[in-house]
């Protein structure tokens, strides 16, 4: 299963990947999951353990017990600061 | 001007605040006020200067974000017109960023509206603020003072 993650402003910069696709292993079905994969990766990945690193699915805000499957668009961002 | 987006517009060129104001109760007779905050660029932030700031966001979830802000003061409040613009790229201290515009028979409501929708844009629409200052670029945190006045629209 195959889904596409997006990263934005300060996250994107840092991980110096602003889009890719990702192949969800067995059993990672929830963005707490797909996080702790990416976390996984080391160096500057592990800024996505953050508490302050939100996320969304299908552009909506989303939280870590959100599920995540085939077709997905998952993001991860800083805190907001429009307006 | 026709509200056919929902009211809600993401977009780099400038918007004439006049023309929107009086969009809001054009051609209705069941307005009895109208209140709107513009949001503009400072030449300062946390103690050093600011020459221009860009701001990016997540083109489709900000005007899916934008729209739930304001269906939840629809929700709310007794509202007639609401209008939201809000600027992206790179802006110019004095540059307008950001427009509410809500039309109500009552003043409160109107008041009311305009506020929580600028409070909940702060804190939940995706958009990220980059300034350019005399020591470099930097990304704009968040302020806790911002969670703080979206807070306490919570309902009990």
């Amino acid at each position: 299963m195959r889904v596409k993650i997006l990263y934005f402003a300060a996250l994107r910069e840092a991980l110096g990947v602003s889009v890719e696709d990702f192949d969800l292993p067995a059993g990672v079905a929830s963005v707490a999951a797909l996080r702790e994969c990416l976390v996984a990766r080391g160096g500057a990945w592990q800024r996505l353990a953050a508490a302050n690193v939100k996320t969304a699915v299908n552009q909506r805000m989303a939280g870590g017990e959100a599920a995540v499957g085939q077709g997905d668009e998952v993001a991860f961002f800083p805190p907001v600061t429009g307006g | 001007m026709i509200e056919d987006d929902g009211g809600v517009s993401v977009q780099q060129g400038d918007f004439d605040a006049g023309a929107e104001i009086a969009a809001l109760a054009s051609g209705r007779a069941d307005v009895g006020g109208v209140a709107s905050f513009i949001g503009v660029v400072r030449d300062a932030n946390d103690g050093s200067g600011v020459s221009a700031m860009t701001l990016e966001h997540y083109p489709g979830m900000t005007e899916h974000a934008l729209g739930e802000i304001v269906a939840q003061a629809r929700a709310r409040w007794s509202l007639l017109t609401v209008r939201v613009i809000h600027r992206v790229g790179r802006l110019l201290p004095g540059d307008r960023i950001v427009f509410v515009g809500v039309a109500a028979s009552h003043r409160g409501e109107a008041f009311a509206a305009c506020e929580f929708i600028m409070d909940y844009l702060k804190t939940r629409a995706p958009f990220w603020k980059r300034e350019e200052t005399p020591a470099g670029a930097r990304w704009v945190d968040a302020r806790d003072s911002d969670d703080t006045a979206a807070e306490r629209w919570k309902q009990k």
